[in-house]
Protein backbone atom coordinates (compact mmCIF):
# COMPACT_ATOMS: atom_id res chain seq x y z
CA UNK A 1 0.00 0.00 0.00
CA UNK A 2 1.73 3.62 -1.10
CA UNK A 3 -0.48 5.20 0.80
CA UNK A 4 -2.16 5.42 4.25
CA UNK A 5 -5.32 4.94 2.75
CA UNK A 6 -7.00 1.81 1.44
CA UNK A 7 -7.60 1.06 -2.16
CA UNK A 8 -9.08 -2.10 -2.49
CA UNK A 9 -9.71 -3.34 -5.72
CA UNK A 10 -13.50 -4.99 -6.04
CA UNK A 11 -11.87 -7.85 -7.03
CA UNK A 12 -9.79 -8.45 -4.30
CA UNK A 13 -13.08 -9.11 -2.53
CA UNK A 14 -15.62 -11.09 -3.34
CA UNK A 15 -15.96 -11.41 -7.10
CA UNK A 16 -19.84 -8.61 -7.65
CA UNK A 17 -20.02 -10.98 -10.75
CA UNK A 18 -21.53 -13.83 -8.58
CA UNK A 19 -23.61 -11.27 -6.94
CA UNK A 20 -27.08 -12.96 -7.14
CA UNK A 21 -29.57 -9.88 -7.29
CA UNK A 22 -32.74 -11.49 -6.52
CA UNK A 23 -31.72 -13.67 -3.90
CA UNK A 24 -31.24 -11.76 -0.95
CA UNK A 25 -33.99 -9.10 0.88
CA UNK A 26 -36.41 -8.26 -2.48
CA UNK A 27 -38.71 -5.97 0.20
CA UNK A 28 -36.14 -3.82 1.63
CA UNK A 29 -34.24 -3.95 -1.65
CA UNK A 30 -36.22 -1.80 -4.15
CA UNK A 31 -33.56 -1.91 -6.93
CA UNK A 32 -32.49 -4.62 -8.57
CA UNK A 33 -28.58 -5.00 -8.22
CA UNK A 34 -27.07 -5.75 -11.15
CA UNK A 35 -23.43 -5.18 -10.68
CA UNK A 36 -21.15 -3.91 -13.08
CA UNK A 37 -18.27 -5.69 -13.92
CA UNK A 38 -15.22 -5.59 -10.93
CA UNK A 39 -12.54 -4.52 -13.50
CA UNK A 40 -14.04 -1.68 -15.00
CA UNK A 41 -11.46 0.88 -16.57
CA UNK A 42 -11.00 4.03 -14.73
CA UNK A 43 -13.20 6.67 -16.24
CA UNK A 44 -12.43 9.24 -13.23
CA UNK A 45 -9.43 9.60 -11.14
CA UNK A 46 -7.34 11.04 -8.45
CA UNK A 47 -3.79 10.83 -7.43
CA UNK A 48 -2.30 12.72 -4.32
CA UNK A 49 -5.40 15.12 -4.32
CA UNK A 50 -4.55 17.56 -1.51
CA UNK A 51 -7.10 20.66 -1.20
CA UNK A 52 -6.89 24.02 0.94
CA UNK A 53 -9.54 26.75 1.63
CA UNK A 54 -7.10 29.30 2.39
CA UNK A 55 -4.70 27.60 5.00
CA UNK A 56 -7.28 24.86 6.20
CA UNK A 57 -6.18 21.43 4.28
CA UNK A 58 -9.66 20.05 3.68
CA UNK A 59 -8.27 16.91 1.88
CA UNK A 60 -5.14 15.06 2.66
CA UNK A 61 -3.67 13.19 0.13
CA UNK A 62 -6.87 11.44 -1.95
CA UNK A 63 -6.19 8.40 -3.97
CA UNK A 64 -9.24 7.01 -5.61
CA UNK A 65 -10.35 5.77 -9.02
CA UNK A 66 -14.48 6.30 -10.26
CA UNK A 67 -15.16 2.82 -12.52
CA UNK A 68 -17.19 3.70 -15.76
CA UNK A 69 -20.37 2.64 -15.65
CA UNK A 70 -20.81 2.38 -12.15
CA UNK A 71 -21.99 4.39 -9.18
CA UNK A 72 -19.46 5.06 -6.47
CA UNK A 73 -20.68 6.57 -3.24
CA UNK A 74 -18.56 8.89 -1.40
CA UNK A 75 -19.61 8.93 2.69
CA UNK A 76 -18.62 10.35 5.93
CA UNK A 77 -19.62 12.53 8.66
CA UNK A 78 -20.07 16.35 8.04
CA UNK A 79 -17.15 18.18 7.21
CA UNK A 80 -15.41 15.18 6.02
CA UNK A 81 -14.45 16.59 2.31
CA UNK A 82 -17.02 14.56 0.65
CA UNK A 83 -18.55 17.26 -1.53
CA UNK A 84 -15.13 18.85 -1.25
CA UNK A 85 -13.95 16.43 -3.11
CA UNK A 86 -16.86 15.85 -5.76
CA UNK A 87 -17.17 19.83 -5.96
CA UNK A 88 -13.30 19.71 -7.43
CA UNK A 89 -14.06 16.68 -9.94
CA UNK A 90 -16.27 19.56 -11.81
CA UNK A 91 -14.30 22.49 -10.41
CA UNK A 92 -17.03 23.89 -8.84
CA UNK A 93 -14.61 24.72 -5.82
CA UNK A 94 -13.13 27.76 -8.28
CA UNK A 95 -16.37 29.64 -7.12
CA UNK A 96 -14.82 29.14 -3.56
CA UNK A 97 -12.09 32.22 -2.50
CA UNK A 98 -8.84 31.15 -1.30
CA UNK A 99 -9.31 27.20 -2.61
CA UNK A 100 -5.87 25.69 -3.91
CA UNK A 101 -6.06 21.89 -5.73
CA UNK A 102 -3.03 20.36 -5.42
CA UNK A 103 -2.35 16.77 -7.03
CA UNK A 104 -3.72 15.15 -9.91
CA UNK A 105 -7.44 14.77 -11.33
CA UNK A 106 -8.08 13.11 -14.40
CA UNK A 107 -11.00 12.54 -16.66
CA UNK A 108 -10.42 9.58 -19.45
CA UNK A 109 -6.96 10.05 -18.25
CA UNK A 110 -6.72 13.75 -19.37
CA UNK A 111 -5.86 16.43 -16.59
CA UNK A 112 -8.92 17.47 -15.79
CA UNK A 113 -7.64 20.94 -14.45
CA UNK A 114 -4.63 21.96 -16.90
CA UNK A 115 -5.62 19.74 -20.44
CA UNK A 116 -9.39 20.22 -20.05
CA UNK A 117 -10.78 23.78 -20.62
CA UNK A 118 -12.95 24.01 -17.37
CA UNK A 119 -16.52 24.90 -19.67
CA UNK A 120 -16.13 21.38 -21.14
CA UNK A 121 -14.85 19.72 -18.08
CA UNK A 122 -18.44 21.05 -16.52
CA UNK A 123 -20.47 19.80 -19.68
CA UNK A 124 -18.77 16.40 -19.51
CA UNK A 125 -19.17 16.37 -15.86
CA UNK A 126 -22.87 17.03 -14.92
CA UNK A 127 -23.43 17.87 -11.35
CA UNK A 128 -26.92 17.77 -9.97
CA UNK A 129 -27.09 19.63 -6.17
CA UNK A 130 -28.24 18.89 -2.77
CA UNK A 131 -31.07 21.60 -3.54
CA UNK A 132 -33.09 21.15 -6.63
CA UNK A 133 -32.32 24.29 -8.35
CA UNK A 134 -34.61 24.86 -11.52
CA UNK A 135 -34.19 28.14 -13.79
CA UNK A 136 -37.08 30.30 -12.32
CA UNK A 137 -38.08 29.88 -16.73
CA UNK A 138 -40.21 26.75 -18.48
CA UNK A 139 -39.38 23.37 -18.49
CA UNK A 140 -38.38 22.94 -21.79
CA UNK A 141 -35.89 26.26 -21.43
CA UNK A 142 -34.73 24.81 -19.09
CA UNK A 143 -33.52 21.50 -20.22
CA UNK A 144 -32.58 23.11 -23.58
CA UNK A 145 -30.52 25.79 -21.43
CA UNK A 146 -27.21 23.22 -22.04
CA UNK A 147 -27.59 22.36 -25.26
CA UNK A 148 -28.30 26.12 -26.08
CA UNK A 149 -25.66 26.67 -24.50
CA UNK A 150 -23.06 24.44 -26.45
CA UNK A 151 -24.73 25.83 -29.89
CA UNK A 152 -27.76 24.04 -30.46
CA UNK A 153 -30.03 26.23 -32.36
CA UNK A 154 -32.42 23.80 -34.32
CA UNK A 155 -35.71 23.71 -32.90
CA UNK A 156 -36.30 19.89 -33.94
CA UNK A 157 -32.98 18.94 -32.42
CA UNK A 158 -33.67 20.65 -29.05
CA UNK A 159 -37.43 19.48 -29.12
CA UNK A 160 -35.85 16.07 -29.45
CA UNK A 161 -33.17 16.30 -26.73
CA UNK A 162 -36.12 17.90 -24.29
CA UNK A 163 -37.94 14.46 -24.59
CA UNK A 164 -35.09 12.23 -24.42
CA UNK A 165 -33.36 14.17 -21.51
CA UNK A 166 -36.40 13.92 -19.64
CA UNK A 167 -37.27 10.43 -20.46
CA UNK A 168 -34.16 9.46 -19.23
CA UNK A 169 -34.85 11.36 -15.92
CA UNK A 170 -37.70 9.34 -15.45
CA UNK A 171 -39.90 12.62 -15.47
CA UNK A 172 -41.55 13.11 -19.18
CA UNK A 173 -45.00 11.26 -18.75
CA UNK A 174 -45.24 14.23 -15.65
CA UNK A 175 -43.72 17.15 -17.82
CA UNK A 176 -44.60 16.32 -21.60
CA UNK A 177 -48.26 18.76 -20.92
CA UNK A 178 -46.49 21.14 -19.18
CA UNK A 179 -43.35 21.87 -20.77
CA UNK A 180 -44.44 25.60 -21.05
CA UNK A 181 -44.87 25.91 -17.26
CA UNK A 182 -42.91 27.15 -14.29
CA UNK A 183 -40.26 24.88 -13.11
CA UNK A 184 -40.56 26.43 -9.67
CA UNK A 185 -44.42 25.23 -9.55
CA UNK A 186 -43.37 21.34 -9.20
CA UNK A 187 -42.78 19.67 -6.01
CA UNK A 188 -38.68 19.26 -5.08
CA UNK A 189 -38.80 15.68 -6.45
CA UNK A 190 -40.15 16.78 -9.86
CA UNK A 191 -37.56 19.82 -9.30
CA UNK A 192 -34.52 17.76 -8.60
CA UNK A 193 -35.61 15.18 -11.58
CA UNK A 194 -36.56 18.03 -14.01
CA UNK A 195 -32.33 19.20 -12.47
CA UNK A 196 -31.38 15.79 -13.37
CA UNK A 197 -32.90 16.14 -16.77
CA UNK A 198 -30.92 19.03 -17.62
CA UNK A 199 -27.85 17.59 -16.49
CA UNK A 200 -28.57 14.98 -18.65
CA UNK A 201 -29.18 17.01 -21.84
CA UNK A 202 -25.76 18.36 -22.43
CA UNK A 203 -24.88 14.77 -22.50
CA UNK A 204 -22.24 14.69 -19.83
CA UNK A 205 -20.18 11.07 -19.24
CA UNK A 206 -19.93 11.96 -15.65
CA UNK A 207 -23.31 12.76 -12.62
CA UNK A 208 -22.14 14.17 -9.46
CA UNK A 209 -24.44 14.05 -7.30
CA UNK A 210 -24.21 15.98 -4.17
CA UNK A 211 -27.08 14.66 -1.76
CA UNK A 212 -29.08 14.89 -4.29
CA UNK A 213 -31.90 13.16 -2.33
CA UNK A 214 -31.40 15.08 1.10
CA UNK A 215 -33.64 17.51 0.72
CA UNK A 216 -36.75 15.44 -0.44
CA UNK A 217 -39.21 12.80 1.11
CA UNK A 218 -38.73 8.93 0.47
CA UNK A 219 -40.97 8.46 -2.68
CA UNK A 220 -38.84 10.90 -4.34
CA UNK A 221 -35.76 9.53 -3.08
CA UNK A 222 -36.51 6.32 -3.80
CA UNK A 223 -37.81 7.44 -7.39
CA UNK A 224 -34.31 8.62 -7.86
CA UNK A 225 -32.40 6.13 -6.30
CA UNK A 226 -33.78 4.08 -9.35
CA UNK A 227 -33.16 6.45 -11.50
CA UNK A 228 -29.27 6.73 -10.04
CA UNK A 229 -29.56 2.35 -11.19
CA UNK A 230 -30.71 2.80 -14.76
CA UNK A 231 -28.37 5.95 -15.33
CA UNK A 232 -25.23 4.06 -14.95
CA UNK A 233 -25.95 2.28 -17.67
CA UNK A 234 -24.99 5.58 -19.91
CA UNK A 235 -22.86 7.12 -17.46
CA UNK A 236 -20.78 7.08 -14.94
CA UNK A 237 -22.16 8.52 -11.44
CA UNK A 238 -20.19 9.52 -8.88
CA UNK A 239 -22.71 10.12 -5.52
CA UNK A 240 -22.19 12.44 -2.30
CA UNK A 241 -24.58 10.62 0.37
CA UNK A 242 -25.44 10.95 4.05
CA UNK A 243 -27.46 8.07 3.84
CA UNK A 244 -25.96 4.75 4.65
CA UNK A 245 -28.72 2.71 3.29
CA UNK A 246 -28.58 4.62 0.22
CA UNK A 247 -24.63 4.00 -0.47
CA UNK A 248 -25.41 0.46 0.17
CA UNK A 249 -28.53 0.43 -2.02
CA UNK A 250 -27.20 2.53 -4.96
CA UNK A 251 -23.44 2.01 -5.54
CA UNK A 252 -20.93 -0.36 -6.55
CA UNK A 253 -18.22 1.00 -5.03
CA UNK A 254 -18.26 3.43 -1.88
CA UNK A 255 -15.29 5.09 -0.23
CA UNK A 256 -14.68 6.64 3.28
CA UNK A 257 -14.02 10.13 4.53
CA UNK A 258 -13.03 11.14 7.70
CA UNK A 259 -11.40 14.48 8.89
CA UNK A 260 -10.28 14.81 5.72
CA UNK A 261 -9.07 11.70 4.59
CA UNK A 262 -9.81 8.96 2.80
CA UNK A 263 -10.28 6.02 5.08
CA UNK A 264 -10.70 3.08 2.93
CA UNK A 265 -12.51 2.68 -0.37
CA UNK A 266 -13.26 -0.85 -2.00
CA UNK A 267 -16.51 -2.40 -3.63
CA UNK A 268 -19.75 -1.60 -1.87
CA UNK A 269 -20.65 -5.09 0.12
CA UNK A 270 -17.02 -5.11 1.43
CA UNK A 271 -17.29 -1.80 3.37
CA UNK A 272 -20.25 -2.40 4.78
CA UNK A 273 -19.79 -6.26 5.65
CA UNK A 274 -16.21 -6.35 6.14
CA UNK A 275 -14.10 -3.42 6.31
CA UNK A 276 -10.75 -3.10 6.97
CA UNK A 277 -10.61 -0.35 8.89
CA UNK A 278 -11.57 0.32 12.42
CA UNK A 279 -13.11 3.13 12.03
CA UNK A 280 -15.22 2.51 8.60
CA UNK A 281 -16.97 -0.79 10.90
CA UNK A 282 -17.23 2.30 13.52
CA UNK A 283 -18.81 4.48 11.16
CA UNK A 284 -20.98 2.04 8.85
CA UNK A 285 -22.06 0.55 12.18
CA UNK A 286 -23.76 3.82 12.62
CA UNK A 287 -21.67 3.81 16.13
CA UNK A 288 -20.94 7.51 15.05
CA UNK A 289 -21.58 9.96 12.65
CA UNK B 1 -48.29 46.57 35.54
CA UNK B 2 -50.42 50.19 34.86
CA UNK B 3 -47.38 52.49 34.55
CA UNK B 4 -46.26 50.12 31.46
CA UNK B 5 -49.71 50.32 29.63
CA UNK B 6 -49.29 54.12 29.69
CA UNK B 7 -46.03 53.51 28.37
CA UNK B 8 -46.95 51.49 25.62
CA UNK B 9 -50.38 54.05 25.12
CA UNK B 10 -48.00 56.72 24.74
CA UNK B 11 -45.38 54.71 22.35
CA UNK B 12 -48.88 54.02 20.21
CA UNK B 13 -50.12 57.26 19.65
CA UNK B 14 -46.43 58.37 18.65
CA UNK B 15 -46.32 56.01 16.24
CA UNK B 16 -49.74 56.48 15.07
CA UNK B 17 -49.70 60.39 14.91
CA UNK B 18 -46.17 59.63 12.61
CA UNK B 19 -48.07 57.21 10.34
CA UNK B 20 -51.30 59.63 10.32
CA UNK B 21 -49.04 62.54 9.05
CA UNK B 22 -47.60 60.94 6.26
CA UNK B 23 -51.52 60.24 5.25
CA UNK B 24 -52.92 63.42 6.04
CA UNK B 25 -50.02 64.79 3.87
CA UNK B 26 -51.36 63.10 0.45
CA UNK B 27 -55.01 63.34 1.41
CA UNK B 28 -54.56 67.06 1.56
CA UNK B 29 -52.67 67.18 -1.09
CA UNK B 30 -55.31 65.41 -3.06
CA UNK B 31 -58.13 67.35 -1.62
CA UNK B 32 -56.13 71.00 -2.86
CA UNK B 33 -55.47 69.28 -5.78
CA UNK B 34 -58.96 68.29 -6.74
CA UNK B 35 -60.69 71.28 -5.12
CA UNK B 36 -58.53 74.05 -7.22
CA UNK B 37 -57.95 71.99 -10.67
CA UNK B 38 -61.99 70.06 -11.13
CA UNK B 39 -63.39 73.54 -11.37
CA UNK B 40 -60.98 74.57 -14.22
CA UNK B 41 -61.10 72.04 -15.90
CA UNK B 42 -65.25 72.13 -16.26
CA UNK B 43 -64.72 75.22 -17.26
CA UNK B 44 -62.44 74.62 -19.95
CA UNK B 45 -64.29 71.41 -20.69
CA UNK B 46 -61.89 68.32 -20.43
CA UNK B 47 -61.49 67.10 -23.91
CA UNK B 48 -60.44 70.44 -24.79
CA UNK B 49 -58.00 71.16 -22.17
CA UNK B 50 -56.17 67.07 -22.04
CA UNK B 51 -56.74 67.46 -25.91
CA UNK B 52 -56.61 71.46 -26.77
CA UNK B 53 -53.50 71.97 -29.11
CA UNK B 54 -53.41 75.35 -28.10
CA UNK B 55 -51.84 77.34 -24.66
CA UNK B 56 -52.38 80.73 -24.51
CA UNK B 57 -53.36 82.04 -21.49
CA UNK B 58 -53.71 85.55 -22.67
CA UNK B 59 -56.58 84.33 -24.74
CA UNK B 60 -57.79 81.99 -22.12
CA UNK B 61 -56.98 78.99 -24.35
CA UNK B 62 -55.80 76.29 -22.07
CA UNK B 63 -54.88 73.03 -24.03
CA UNK B 64 -52.19 71.04 -22.34
CA UNK B 65 -52.08 68.15 -25.10
CA UNK B 66 -48.21 69.57 -25.80
CA UNK B 67 -47.27 69.48 -22.40
CA UNK B 68 -49.24 65.86 -22.10
CA UNK B 69 -46.85 64.86 -25.19
CA UNK B 70 -43.81 66.76 -23.84
CA UNK B 71 -43.88 64.97 -20.48
CA UNK B 72 -44.15 61.45 -22.99
CA UNK B 73 -41.28 62.51 -25.06
CA UNK B 74 -38.92 63.37 -22.64
CA UNK B 75 -39.54 60.55 -20.19
CA UNK B 76 -39.43 58.10 -23.26
CA UNK B 77 -36.25 59.63 -24.16
CA UNK B 78 -34.76 59.34 -20.49
CA UNK B 79 -35.86 55.66 -20.54
CA UNK B 80 -33.97 55.03 -24.12
CA UNK B 81 -30.83 56.82 -22.96
CA UNK B 82 -31.13 55.72 -19.28
CA UNK B 83 -32.55 51.81 -18.51
CA UNK B 84 -29.80 50.32 -20.91
CA UNK B 85 -26.92 52.59 -19.40
CA UNK B 86 -28.36 51.81 -15.99
CA UNK B 87 -29.42 48.17 -16.33
CA UNK B 88 -25.76 47.49 -17.83
CA UNK B 89 -24.11 49.42 -14.92
CA UNK B 90 -25.98 47.38 -12.30
CA UNK B 91 -24.66 44.02 -14.11
CA UNK B 92 -21.61 45.10 -13.88
CA UNK B 93 -21.85 46.09 -9.98
CA UNK B 94 -22.97 42.92 -9.02
CA UNK B 95 -21.84 40.47 -10.95
CA UNK B 96 -18.15 41.39 -13.00
CA UNK B 97 -16.76 44.57 -11.21
CA UNK B 98 -13.97 43.32 -8.80
CA UNK B 99 -14.31 44.30 -4.98
CA UNK B 100 -11.93 47.10 -5.78
CA UNK B 101 -13.91 48.48 -8.35
CA UNK B 102 -17.19 48.56 -6.87
CA UNK B 103 -16.08 49.74 -3.86
CA UNK B 104 -15.17 52.46 -6.00
CA UNK B 105 -18.39 53.11 -8.00
CA UNK B 106 -20.60 52.17 -6.11
CA UNK B 107 -20.20 55.61 -3.66
CA UNK B 108 -20.10 57.02 -7.29
CA UNK B 109 -23.50 55.83 -8.12
CA UNK B 110 -24.83 56.79 -4.83
CA UNK B 111 -22.95 60.73 -5.32
CA UNK B 112 -25.14 60.75 -8.49
CA UNK B 113 -28.14 60.30 -6.55
CA UNK B 114 -27.71 62.99 -4.13
CA UNK B 115 -26.48 65.63 -6.37
CA UNK B 116 -29.48 68.85 -6.67
CA UNK B 117 -31.46 68.76 -9.64
CA UNK B 118 -30.36 72.82 -10.16
CA UNK B 119 -26.87 71.31 -10.55
CA UNK B 120 -27.53 68.72 -13.17
CA UNK B 121 -29.67 71.59 -14.99
CA UNK B 122 -26.12 73.94 -14.87
CA UNK B 123 -24.44 70.72 -16.32
CA UNK B 124 -26.98 70.29 -18.88
CA UNK B 125 -26.99 73.91 -19.82
CA UNK B 126 -23.45 74.65 -20.46
CA UNK B 127 -22.56 71.09 -21.75
CA UNK B 128 -25.17 69.56 -23.36
CA UNK B 129 -26.70 72.21 -24.84
CA UNK B 130 -23.67 73.78 -26.34
CA UNK B 131 -22.66 70.37 -27.87
CA UNK B 132 -26.00 69.93 -29.27
CA UNK B 133 -25.73 73.41 -30.57
CA UNK B 134 -22.68 72.57 -32.49
CA UNK B 135 -22.92 69.09 -33.67
CA UNK B 136 -26.65 69.17 -34.67
CA UNK B 137 -29.17 71.12 -36.09
CA UNK B 138 -31.78 73.69 -33.84
CA UNK B 139 -30.96 75.66 -30.94
CA UNK B 140 -29.71 73.13 -28.70
CA UNK B 141 -32.47 73.70 -25.95
CA UNK B 142 -34.14 70.34 -27.48
CA UNK B 143 -36.00 67.39 -26.53
CA UNK B 144 -32.84 65.93 -26.78
CA UNK B 145 -30.92 67.79 -24.49
CA UNK B 146 -33.83 66.72 -21.96
CA UNK B 147 -33.65 63.06 -23.06
CA UNK B 148 -30.12 63.17 -22.19
CA UNK B 149 -29.75 64.64 -18.96
CA UNK B 150 -32.59 62.73 -17.57
CA UNK B 151 -31.75 59.55 -18.77
CA UNK B 152 -28.32 60.61 -16.37
CA UNK B 153 -30.60 61.80 -13.28
CA UNK B 154 -32.31 58.08 -13.57
CA UNK B 155 -29.34 56.37 -13.60
CA UNK B 156 -28.85 56.09 -9.65
CA UNK B 157 -32.64 54.82 -9.31
CA UNK B 158 -32.24 52.12 -12.18
CA UNK B 159 -28.35 51.15 -11.22
CA UNK B 160 -29.45 50.61 -7.32
CA UNK B 161 -32.63 49.04 -7.43
CA UNK B 162 -31.72 46.94 -10.44
CA UNK B 163 -28.36 45.80 -8.41
CA UNK B 164 -30.29 45.10 -5.40
CA UNK B 165 -32.51 42.59 -7.71
CA UNK B 166 -29.62 41.48 -8.69
CA UNK B 167 -27.40 40.58 -5.76
CA UNK B 168 -31.16 38.65 -4.14
CA UNK B 169 -30.65 36.09 -6.63
CA UNK B 170 -29.84 32.84 -5.21
CA UNK B 171 -26.44 31.71 -5.78
CA UNK B 172 -28.14 27.96 -6.94
CA UNK B 173 -28.96 29.36 -10.46
CA UNK B 174 -25.79 30.80 -11.71
CA UNK B 175 -23.63 27.72 -10.23
CA UNK B 176 -26.49 25.59 -12.20
CA UNK B 177 -26.05 27.32 -15.03
CA UNK B 178 -21.74 26.96 -14.72
CA UNK B 179 -21.95 23.20 -13.86
CA UNK B 180 -24.05 22.99 -17.12
CA UNK B 181 -20.86 24.36 -18.67
CA UNK B 182 -22.24 27.75 -19.28
CA UNK B 183 -19.34 30.86 -18.98
CA UNK B 184 -19.73 33.48 -16.52
CA UNK B 185 -21.49 35.86 -19.43
CA UNK B 186 -24.32 33.86 -20.22
CA UNK B 187 -24.83 32.50 -16.43
CA UNK B 188 -25.50 36.18 -15.67
CA UNK B 189 -26.96 37.20 -19.14
CA UNK B 190 -28.97 34.36 -19.41
CA UNK B 191 -29.96 32.87 -15.66
CA UNK B 192 -29.33 35.86 -13.14
CA UNK B 193 -30.62 38.75 -14.91
CA UNK B 194 -34.09 36.99 -16.20
CA UNK B 195 -34.21 35.63 -12.95
CA UNK B 196 -34.39 39.15 -11.73
CA UNK B 197 -36.64 40.79 -13.91
CA UNK B 198 -39.20 42.15 -11.91
CA UNK B 199 -36.86 43.71 -9.34
CA UNK B 200 -35.31 45.46 -13.09
CA UNK B 201 -38.91 45.95 -14.06
CA UNK B 202 -39.38 47.92 -10.67
CA UNK B 203 -36.37 50.17 -10.96
CA UNK B 204 -37.16 51.19 -14.21
CA UNK B 205 -40.58 51.72 -13.29
CA UNK B 206 -39.53 53.92 -10.17
CA UNK B 207 -36.51 55.66 -12.42
CA UNK B 208 -39.68 56.94 -14.84
CA UNK B 209 -41.68 58.02 -11.93
CA UNK B 210 -38.38 60.54 -11.25
CA UNK B 211 -38.01 61.47 -14.74
CA UNK B 212 -41.80 62.44 -15.82
CA UNK B 213 -42.19 64.62 -12.29
CA UNK B 214 -38.57 66.04 -12.36
CA UNK B 215 -38.56 70.06 -13.14
CA UNK B 216 -35.82 71.70 -12.78
CA UNK B 217 -33.15 70.09 -14.70
CA UNK B 218 -36.05 70.44 -17.71
CA UNK B 219 -36.79 73.84 -17.57
CA UNK B 220 -32.91 74.70 -17.89
CA UNK B 221 -32.32 72.44 -20.96
CA UNK B 222 -35.87 71.90 -23.02
CA UNK B 223 -36.32 74.94 -24.26
CA UNK B 224 -40.33 75.16 -22.76
CA UNK B 225 -42.50 76.39 -26.11
CA UNK B 226 -46.12 75.05 -25.57
CA UNK B 227 -46.06 72.82 -28.92
CA UNK B 228 -45.92 69.91 -29.63
CA UNK B 229 -42.04 69.11 -30.78
CA UNK B 230 -41.65 68.14 -34.44
CA UNK B 231 -38.04 66.44 -33.86
CA UNK B 232 -35.67 65.39 -31.19
CA UNK B 233 -33.99 68.58 -31.98
CA UNK B 234 -37.37 71.24 -31.15
CA UNK B 235 -38.13 72.53 -27.82
CA UNK B 236 -40.32 71.37 -25.43
CA UNK B 237 -42.18 71.92 -22.58
CA UNK B 238 -43.27 69.31 -19.99
CA UNK B 239 -46.23 69.76 -17.80
CA UNK B 240 -44.05 70.21 -14.68
CA UNK B 241 -42.37 72.76 -16.45
CA UNK B 242 -45.57 74.63 -17.65
CA UNK B 243 -46.71 75.01 -13.64
CA UNK B 244 -43.63 76.36 -12.36
CA UNK B 245 -43.28 78.55 -15.38
CA UNK B 246 -46.79 80.29 -15.06
CA UNK B 247 -47.33 79.87 -11.25
CA UNK B 248 -45.99 82.79 -10.60
CA UNK B 249 -48.00 85.19 -12.31
CA UNK B 250 -50.92 83.30 -12.79
CA UNK B 251 -54.66 83.91 -11.86
CA UNK B 252 -57.47 83.36 -11.64
CA UNK B 253 -58.71 80.32 -14.36
CA UNK B 254 -54.90 80.83 -15.74
CA UNK B 255 -54.12 79.81 -12.17
CA UNK B 256 -57.01 77.10 -12.16
CA UNK B 257 -55.26 75.51 -15.50
CA UNK B 258 -51.89 75.54 -13.75
CA UNK B 259 -53.44 73.66 -11.22
CA UNK B 260 -54.99 71.26 -13.16
CA UNK B 261 -52.24 69.91 -14.93
CA UNK B 262 -50.75 69.42 -12.12
CA UNK B 263 -53.68 67.22 -11.08
CA UNK B 264 -53.03 65.02 -14.89
CA UNK B 265 -49.64 64.98 -13.62
CA UNK B 266 -50.56 63.47 -10.54
CA UNK B 267 -52.93 60.72 -12.21
CA UNK B 268 -50.12 60.05 -14.24
CA UNK B 269 -47.11 59.07 -11.06
CA UNK B 270 -50.08 57.33 -9.82
CA UNK B 271 -51.02 55.07 -12.32
CA UNK B 272 -46.77 54.61 -12.54
CA UNK B 273 -46.81 53.74 -8.86
CA UNK B 274 -49.51 51.21 -9.21
CA UNK B 275 -47.59 49.51 -12.03
CA UNK B 276 -44.92 49.28 -9.59
CA UNK B 277 -47.06 47.77 -6.89
CA UNK B 278 -48.29 45.41 -9.87
CA UNK B 279 -45.27 44.48 -10.96
CA UNK B 280 -43.83 43.87 -7.07
CA UNK B 281 -46.74 41.75 -6.58
CA UNK B 282 -46.23 39.73 -9.75
CA UNK B 283 -42.31 39.21 -8.38
CA UNK B 284 -43.05 38.23 -4.89
CA UNK B 285 -45.67 35.54 -6.49
CA UNK B 286 -42.86 33.64 -8.24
Amino acid sequence: MPNATLERTASAGHAPATYMPHAQGQAADRRMKEKAPADAPAKMGVRGLDLYYKDFQALKGINLEFPKNQVTALIGPSGCGKSTLLKSLNRMNDLVEGCRVEGEITLDGEDAYRSIDVNSLRRRVGMVFQQPNPFPMSVYDNVAFGPRTHGIKNRADLDEIVEQSLRDAAIWDEMKDRLKKNALGFSGGQQQRLCIARALAVRPEVLLMDEATSALDPISTAKIEDLVGELKSKYTVIMVTHNMLQALRVSDKTAFFLLGEMVEAGATDDIFTAPVDPRTADYVAGRFG
Amino acid sequence: MSQLHIKEGIARALFVAAAGISILAVALICVFLFANGVPAIAEIGLPEFLFGTTWRPANDIYGIFPMIVGSIYVTAGAIVVGVPTGLLCAIFLSRFASGKVAAFLKPGVELLAGIPSVVYGFFGLVIIVPFIRDTMPGRGLSLLAAAVLLGIMILPTIITVAQSALDAVPKKYYEGALALGADHERSVFRVVVPAAVSGIMAGIVLGVGRAIGETMAVIMVAGNQPIIPESIFAGVRTMTANIVLEMGYAADLHRGALVATGVVLFVFILLITMLFNVIKKRGELK
